[in-house]
């Protein structure tokens, strides 16, 4: 592989329903960064159908040229398809890099691209540098739990790919730029179409956007089951606040995922944010790290949280919490 | 119904320490055991053996001492157990890995179905699985909550950003699941001395699966680990409410007074 035949940064714009992922704006103006370093375009690959609206608004926050496929089966996200048109477009036109947000298509999409063209893929970056001597991508990504920074090269295999934690790159201010829309073929087949989204199960919107919340009451495994989460409401009712949930805690079924914090979840900024048994892996702390006061509540004197916390209790939750219920509703009634 | 699950065996504990004279993972002392989404890919796999029939082989890929991980599997009930096992193997990124696996997958022949956790506790990459099902032309359903088999139609609950999807798709296929699916059962002594007895984990090199030793490994890698350090960010300076469990109740809510918070 001769690396110098590889020049670019390119960004996969994800649009779920019509709409742009703010992660792929983010990525844009990280994107964008790099691509002034090295002295190469920034270009935007948006597959979708009647997209127009999207290709400009990815030139608008920065893109010198959008790849746009239109075509009604690519609507939807489709592992096959959306493989299949990337690849191919990365074979034809050979960029060094490729930013993917880590979302639940660009997980499952990411390392399906790499493989196929046989490059490295790093995950979940938090931050990205570039040698503008060699030329290469230096990928930091959290491992262990956010225990450990890693940082990651590719240094023989084109594109540099990474899959970038939405919520820590920040977007250009939006204005109106000068760039090109080029149509690109979707050429898909019957043999692409192996999985089918039958429908979406649950729309779990309720209460008001965690992103908007000025107090959240939020739980991770600490917390020890749904009963426990259940618990965690009552508190955050009392505090009129809302409840999150670190990733794992959503993942064992306590939270819903709508009430995700950090690592393909939301960024909060709340006033009060009260961490409830959450070790504080960097994938959720970079989704709550700007809240104004952090209270942490932990069993493990060691956890990470309370590195960034303002005031922390080491505590079982399972006896301060329904204390702290108990004092708040005396406090309420003797006022 | 032939089921393969992959399976790896991880350290127990995020508490990770670095050799402050080498900067190198400490894993010493550090407990093993098998990755946490992995045990609930195998968990599902035994429900649809009993459901469908069939067979269940667990693969994993790692040192000499990952056949504890796979003694396990096999205790619990997994029929066949594989390790692939080679110092040409280690140092593998996701790209190595999904290739050795992907090798030794193929040379088992016929399967349905394979199975795989969403992502393991150490790396967390979540990509393993993607890849596989790449090398081996398989669809894949990533992040699902529940799967169902009828027939040779398989649908899965898949989760993403606004809730979950329903997914449908045709076997052979790779599906990687979420710790939600199902609670999986763990072995008892008696089983786990009867599958050291009874049972065999096979072990494969590099050789018995022909692969050159440039394309696995940390030679067959793309990425490189150029540092690796413990984070330090955040603000460093807090304050510890301490006491009895209502004076830590007390000064939480005198601290949120203070603030105008309640």
């Amino acid at each position: 592989m001769s690396l110098n035949e590889y020049r670019g940064v390119w960004v996969f714009a994800e649009q779920n329903d019509g709409r742009l992922r703010r992660v792929s704006l983010e990525l844009l103006g990280k994107g964008r960064e790099l691509a002034d370093r090295l002295r190469v375009d920034l270009v935007a690959i948006l597959l979708g159908e009647d997209a127009g609206k999207l290709c400009t608004e990815l030139i608008d926050y920065g893109a010198d040229k959008v790849l746009w496929a239109d075509d009604p089966e690519l609507r939807c996200y489709r592992t096959d398809t959306y493989t299949k048109i990337i690849a191919s477009q990365i074979m034809e036109h050979k960029p060094e890099i490729l930013l993917v947000g880590a979302t639940y298509v660009g997980r499952d999409l990411a390392p399906r691209i790499a493989r196929r063209l046989g490059t490295g893929l790093s995950a979940d970056c938090t931050s990205l540098d570039i040698d503008e001597e060699t030329r290469l991508l230096q990928q930091t990504c959290p491992a262990f739990g956010g225990n450990l920074m890693v940082t990651i090269l590719t240094p023989k295999e084109r594109p540099q790919m990474a899959t970038v934690q939405p919520g820590v790159m920040q977007p250009l201010q939006k204005s109106t730029r000068k760039g090109e829309i080029i149509s690109i073929p979707a050429d898909i087949e019957h043999k692409d179409m192996r999985v089918s989204r039958l429908r979406v199960i649950e729309e779990t919107r309720r209460g008001i956007g965690l992103e908007q919340a000025e107090r959240i009451v939020s739980g991770g495994m600490g917390i020890g089951s749904v009963e426990n989460f259940k618990m965690l409401g009552k508190l955050a009712e009392l505090l009129g606040a809302e409840v999150g949930a670190t990733r794992n805690a959503v993942e064992a079924g306590w939270a819903s995922s709508d009430r995700m914090i950090g690592q393909t979840g939301k960024t909060v900024r709340p006033t009060l944010y009260i961490a409830c048994g959450i070790s504080g892996a960097i994938q959720h702390i970079v989704g709550m790290k700007d809240s104004e006061l952090t209270i942490a509540i932990s069993k493990d004197p060691k956890a990470p949280i309370f590195q960034i916390a303002d005031y922390g209790i080491v505590a079982d939750l399972h006896q301060l919490i329904p204390l702290l219920i108990q004092e708040l509703l005396r406090y309420k009634g003797a006022r | 119904m032939n089921i393969i699950v992959c399976l790896k065996q991880v350290p127990g504990t995020n508490d990770v320490r670095l050799d402050p004279e080498t900067g190198s993972l400490i894993r010493e002392g550090v407990p093993s055991i098998i990755n946490p989404e992995d045990r609930n890919a195998l968990e599902k796999a035994l429900l649809l053996r009993e459901e469908h029939g069939g067979n269940v082989v667990v693969i994993s890929m790692g040192p000499p001492q990952a056949e504890v991980a796979l003694r396990d599997a096999l205790a619990i009930g997994a029929d066949e157990a594989i390790l692939l096992c080679d110092k040409a193997f280690a140092g593998a990124d996701t790209l190595a890995t999904s290739f050795t696996l992907g090798s030794a997958i193929k040379k088992l022949g016929h399967f349905d179905l394979v199975l795989c956790g969403t992502k393991t506790l150490d790396g967390n990459t979540g990509q393993v699985g993607p890849q596989l099902a790449e090398l081996l032309d398989l669809p894949q359903i990533t992040y699902a909550r529940r799967v169902e088999i009828q027939g040779e139609i398989l649908k899965a609950e898949r989760v993403f950003e606004e809730g979950y999807e329903l997914m449908e798709t045709r076997l052979p296929a790779l599906v990687t699941v979420t710790r939600e699916i199902n609670e999986p059962r763990i072995p008892s002594i008696d089983q786990i001395m009867q599958s050291y007895r009874e049972k065999e984990v096979k072990t494969w090199g590099a050789a018995y699966l022909g692969l050159y030793e440039h394309s696995v490994g940390l030679d067959g890698s793309a990425t490189k680990m150029s540092k690796i350090y413990k984070p330090e960010f955040g603000k460093g300076k807090v304050e510890f409410i301490e006491g009895s469990m209502e004076d830590m109740a007390q000064g939480l809510l005198a601290k949120l007074k203070e603030r105008n918070l309640i």
